[in-house]
C-alpha cells in the first residue's frame, strides 16, 4: 500500500498578491505594448516630417500633471493602509482606503477633465485615434484600481481584519499603476 | 492504489438535466473547467481542419478558383483565428486546467472563479468572432460593424484566456504540496508556468493593438491603423510565430511527464532540463516588440554595427527557443534509453515534440533574410507545424490523464495508430507548405487583398507548388480524420470503456496518488512531498535509480 505522509492543510501562500502581481504584469504589458506602437508612430511621423500631434490640439497639462501628482500621495496612503491593517489598526485604514479612493477618483476626474477641454475628435488622425485608446486603457485601469480600493475596504472594514493581503495586494497595483502611468504621462503629455 | 477517500462530488445525478447543466456552467471545480476547455476545442478543432482543407483544397485547383472568390478571404480567416485561439492555446489551457492542480497536491484552482469567467469570456468572444467573420467581417471584410465585432470579439476571447492562465499561474506558485519546492514541481505544470509567464507578457502586447485598430475602424480617420486590412498588418503578430511557439511550450511538458511515467525511472538531469523548456519561453521577447526580429538579407555586407543589431535580437528570439526545444527534447529523449514501456500518450509526446522543435526550427529559418521565405507559405507550413503539435500533445494529454478525469482508459490498440496518423497528417500539411515556401509561393498571416481581385487570396498554383498542394491537402484531411476518430474513441472509452485503478500508468506524480476518476477536491489529504517524485519513493522496485 502506497502511503505518502501527509500534513494539515498548509496555511495560503498569499494568493492575492501573486495574483494581483501575474494582473499587474499583464496590465504592465498591455500599456507597455501600447506606448511602443505609440513611440513608432510618432518617430515615423516626425522623420517624415510631419506633425505629430494636430495643429489645434491643446492639451491641459495642468490636468496632465494633476493626475500624475495624485499618483504619488495615492501610492503613500495604501502604504498606510498596509502599515495600519498589520497593526491591527481599524480606523486608520479605513481611513487610508478611504484616501486612497479619493486620490483615484481625483485621477479620473483629471482624466475627463483633459477629454473635455481638448474637444479633439477620435477620428482627427492617426495621432487622436492612438492617444484615445491609450489613455482610455490607463482610465480603465484606473477605474479597476478604485473598484479594488472600495472592495478592499469593504472586506477589511466588514471585519476580515485578518485578511491583510488584500490589502497588501491593493498597494501592489497602485504601485504598478503609479509606475505605468508616469511612462505614459512622460510619453503622451511631457515630450508629447 | 490510493490511500485516500473519495469525497462526495457536488456533481447532479446523471439525467437531472437542467441541474446538470446548471452545475457545469456554475463550476468551480478544475477538472471541469479544463473539460469545458478541451470538449469546446476539439470541437473547434473539427471546423478548423475542414476549413484548413478547404483551403488547402482550393490551392490545388490551378486553373480557377474551387471556392466562391469572395468566401476565402473569410474562410482564410477562420483558419487562422480558429486554429490558434479556438484550437492551440485552449487545448493547452483545458489540459492544464485539468492536471496542474492534481500535480500538485492542490485540493483545487486558486481563484477557480476567474478560471470559469475565462473559459466563457473566451468561449462568447470565439463564437462572436466566427459570427462575425461569417458576416462579411474580420480581417479584410466588407462589413464595417462586423469587422468592429471581430476585433471586440477577439480582444474578449483573449482576455477569457488570459483571465485562465493568471488563475493557472497562480495555481503553481501558490498552492504546491507541502515540501514540493519549484525544483519539485512535475514537468508538465513547470512547462504550463513558463507558458504562463510568458503569455501574460505576450497576449496583452496583442490585445492593446487590437483596440488601437479597433478605435481607428470604429472612428474612420486617415489613420495608417484604419482599414479592415489592419488587423492583419498590425496585430497578425499575434496568429504566427513566434507569438505562437509560446503556446506549444507545454507540449515538451507532456512528453518529459510520459517518458518519466513510461520509463518508471526518475527522469535527469532535472535542472537542465527545466532550463531547457524555460529558455524556449524568450520567445516571448519576438512577441513583445510586435515586429518580425530579423536577419536582414545581404548580411554579410552589413557593417559590424548593423550585424550585431541584427544577431543580438535574432539570438534571443530565434535562437534561444531553439536551443531550449532541442535540449528539452533531446535531454528528454535521453531517458528512453532505459527500455520504455510502450504506449499512446508516449508516442504523441514523442511526435508533438518533434514537430514542435520543427517549427521553432523553421521559424529561426523563416527570419533570415537571405533565405528569401518572407511572404511565402513557409510561414504557413511553420504555423502548421506548431498548431498541429499542440493539437498532438493535446490528444497525448488526454489519453495519458484522461483516466483521472473519467475512471476510464483509452484502449492502447485503437489510440497508438492515430498517433502514427496524426503525425504523418502534421508532417504532411505543414512540410510542403515550407517546401512551396522555398519555392517562393505567396502566403500570408491574413490574405492579401490589393493585387487585382478584391477579396480574393492570390494563391499560385503553377510551377512546382502544385505538388505540394496536394501533399499538403492531403496532410489536412489526415490530421481531421485523426481528430474524428481520436474524438469518437475518447468519448466511447470515457463513457463504455474499460475501468481503470487509480494508478494505471505506474505513474510517479500526486495526480496518481488519488481515486479514478478524482473527486471534487481531489484529495483527503494534504500530502508531504519529499522528491520530485514521490510515487516513486514508495514503490521499491523502482528506486535502483534513486
Amino acid at each position: 500500500m502506497l502511503a505518502l505522509p501527509s500534513a494539515p492543510a498548509p496555511a495560503p501562500r498569499r494568493q492575492v498578491l501573486v495574483g494581483t502581481a501575474l494582473v499587474v504584469a499583464a496590465a504592465a504589458s498591455l500599456v507597455g505594448g501600447m506606448t511602443a506602437l505609440f513611440l513608432r508612430f510618432r518617430s515615423v511621423a516626425i522623420d517624415n516630417g510631419e506633425l505629430w500631434v494636430p495643429k489645434d490640439v491643446k492639451f491641459s497639462m495642468v490636468g496632465a500633471n494633476v493626475m500624475w501628482i495624485t499618483l504619488l500621495p495615492l501610492c503613500i496612503f495604501a502604504q498606510w493602509a498596509v502599515y495600519a491593517a498589520k497593526r491591527g489598526d481599524r480606523a486608520h485604514t479605513g481611513v487610508a482606503l478611504g484616501l486612497s479612493g479619493l486620490m483615484a477618483l481625483a485621477f479620473i476626474n483629471a482624466q475627463a477633465f483633459i477629454y473635455a477641454t481638448t474637444k479633439m475628435p477620435v477620428n482627427l488622425g492617426t495621432y487622436s485615434v492612438m492617444f484615445y485608446a491609450l489613455t482610455g486603457v490607463v482610465l480603465l485601469l484606473a477605474i479597476v484600481g478604485l473598484g479594488f480600493t472600495i472592495a478592499a475596504a469593504f472586506r477589511y472594514l466588514g471585519g476580515r481584519t485578518s485578511d491583510r493581503e488584500v490589502v497588501s495586494a491593493h498597494a501592489l497595483y497602485w504601485y504598478a499603476f503609479a509606475t505605468v502611468f508616469t511612462v505614459v504621462w512622460f510619453v503622451v503629455y511631457v515630450t508629447k | 492504489m490510493t490511500t485516500i477517500d473519495t469525497h462526495a462530488t457536488s456533481a447532479a445525478p446523471a439525467g437531472a438535466g437542467l441541474a446538470s447543466v446548471a452545475d457545469w456552467v456554475t463550476t468551480t471545480d478544475h477538472k471541469k473547467i479544463g473539460r469545458m476547455y478541451l470538449g469546446a476545442s476539439g470541437l473547434s478543432m473539427l471546423g478548423a481542419v475542414v476549413v484548413a482543407a478547404l483551403l488547402a483544397f482550393e490551392r490545388t485547383d490551378a486553373t480557377g478558383t474551387a471556392l466562391p472568390v469572395a468566401s476565402i478571404t473569410q474562410l482564410f480567416s477562420v483558419y487562422r483565428f480558429g486554429l490558434t485561439y479556438m484550437v492551440m492555446l485552449p487545448l493547452m489551457i483545458g489540459a492544464a486546467l485539468c492536471v496542474v492542480p492534481l500535480q500538485l497536491g492542490a485540493r483545487s484552482l486558486a481563484f477557480p472563479r476567474l478560471a470559469a469567467t475565462g473559459f466563457w469570456a473566451w468561449f462568447v468572444g470565439s463564437v462572436l468572432a466566427i459570427v462575425s467573420i461569417a458576416a462579411n467581417g474580420g480581417p479584410n471584410g466588407g462589413n464595417a460593424r462586423f469587422v468592429d465585432l471581430f476585433t471586440l470579439a477577439t480582444v474578449l476571447a483573449l482576455l477569457g484566456l488570459l483571465a485562465s492562465v493568471v488563475s493557472l499561474g497562480t495555481s503553481i506558485l501558490t498552492t504546491r504540496a507541502p515540501g514540493m519546492n519549484m525544483r519539485r514541481v512535475p514537468w508538465f505544470s513547470w512547462s504550463v508556468l513558463v507558458m504562463c509567464v510568458t503569455v501574460l507578457v505576450a497576449l496583452p502586447v496583442v490585445i492593446g493593438t487590437l483596440l488601437y485598430v479597433f478605435v481607428a475602424h470604429r472612428y474612420p480617420s486617415l489613420s495608417d491603423l484604419n482599414g479592415n486590412r489592419a488587423i492583419g498588418e498590425w496585430a497578425g503578430f499575434g496568429f504566427s510565430q513566434p507569438t505562437t511557439i509560446l503556446f506549444a511550450i507545454p507540449v515538451f511538458g507532456v512528453l518529459a511527464d510520459t517518458v518519466a511515467t513510461s520509463t518508471h525511472a526518475r527522469l535527469k538531469p532535472r535542472g537542465a532540463i527545466f532550463a531547457a523548456i524555460a529558455l524556449i519561453g524568450t520567445a516571448m521577447y519576438g512577441a513583445a516588440v510586435q515586429a518580425p526580429v530579423v536577419i536582414r538579407a545581404g548580411f554579410s555586407s552589413l557593417s559590424g554595427n548593423e550585424k550585431v543589431s541584427d544577431l543580438l535580437p535574432f539570438a534571443i528570439v530565434h535562437v534561444l527557443p531553439l536551443l531550449g526545444a532541442f535540449l528539452a527534447l533531446a535531454l528528454t529523449a535521453q531517458g528512453l534509453k532505459r527500455k520504455p514501456t510502450v504506449n499512446a500518450p508516449l508516442v504523441f509526446g514523442l511526435f508533438a515534440a518533434q514537430l514542435a522543435l520543427l517549427g521553432v526550427a523553421a521559424s529561426a529559418l523563416g527570419n533570415i533574410g537571405d533565405a528569401g521565405l518572407a511572404g511565402t507559405t513557409f510561414e504557413e507550413g511553420t504555423w502548421l507545424a506548431l498548431v498541429y503539435a499542440a493539437v498532438l500533445a493535446g490528444m497525448g494529454a488526454v489519453a495519458f490523464w484522461g483516466p483521472k478525469l473519467w475512471g476510464r482508459s483509452m484502449p492502447l490498440k485503437a489510440t497508438l495508430p492515430l498517433a502514427l496518423l496524426g503525425f504523418g497528417g502534421a508532417v504532411l500539411a505543414s512540410v510542403p507548405m515550407m517546401i512551396a515556401g522555398f519555392a517562393d509561393q505567396p502566403g500570408a498571416v491574413f490574405p492579401a487583398v490589393e493585387r487585382g481581385v478584391p477579396g480574393a487570396v492570390l494563391f499560385d498554383y503553377s510551377g512546382p507548388s502544385e505538388l505540394w498542394n496536394f501533399l499538403s491537402l492531403g496532410g489536412h484531411l489526415l490530421v481531421l480524420l485523426t481528430a474524428l476518430a481520436f474524438i469518437a474513441l475518447a468519448l466511447r472509452s470515457f463513457t463504455k470503456g474499460e475501468q481503470v485503478g487509480d494508478d494505471p500508468w505506474d505513474g510517479q506524480t500526486l495526480e496518481w496518488a488519488t481515486t479514478s476518476p478524482a473527486p471534487e477536491h481531489n484529495f483527503a489529504a494534504i500530502h508531504v512531498v519529499q522528491s520530485p517524485e514521490p510515487l516513486l519513493d514508495l514503490k521499491p522496485s523502482n528506486r535502483s535509480d534513486a
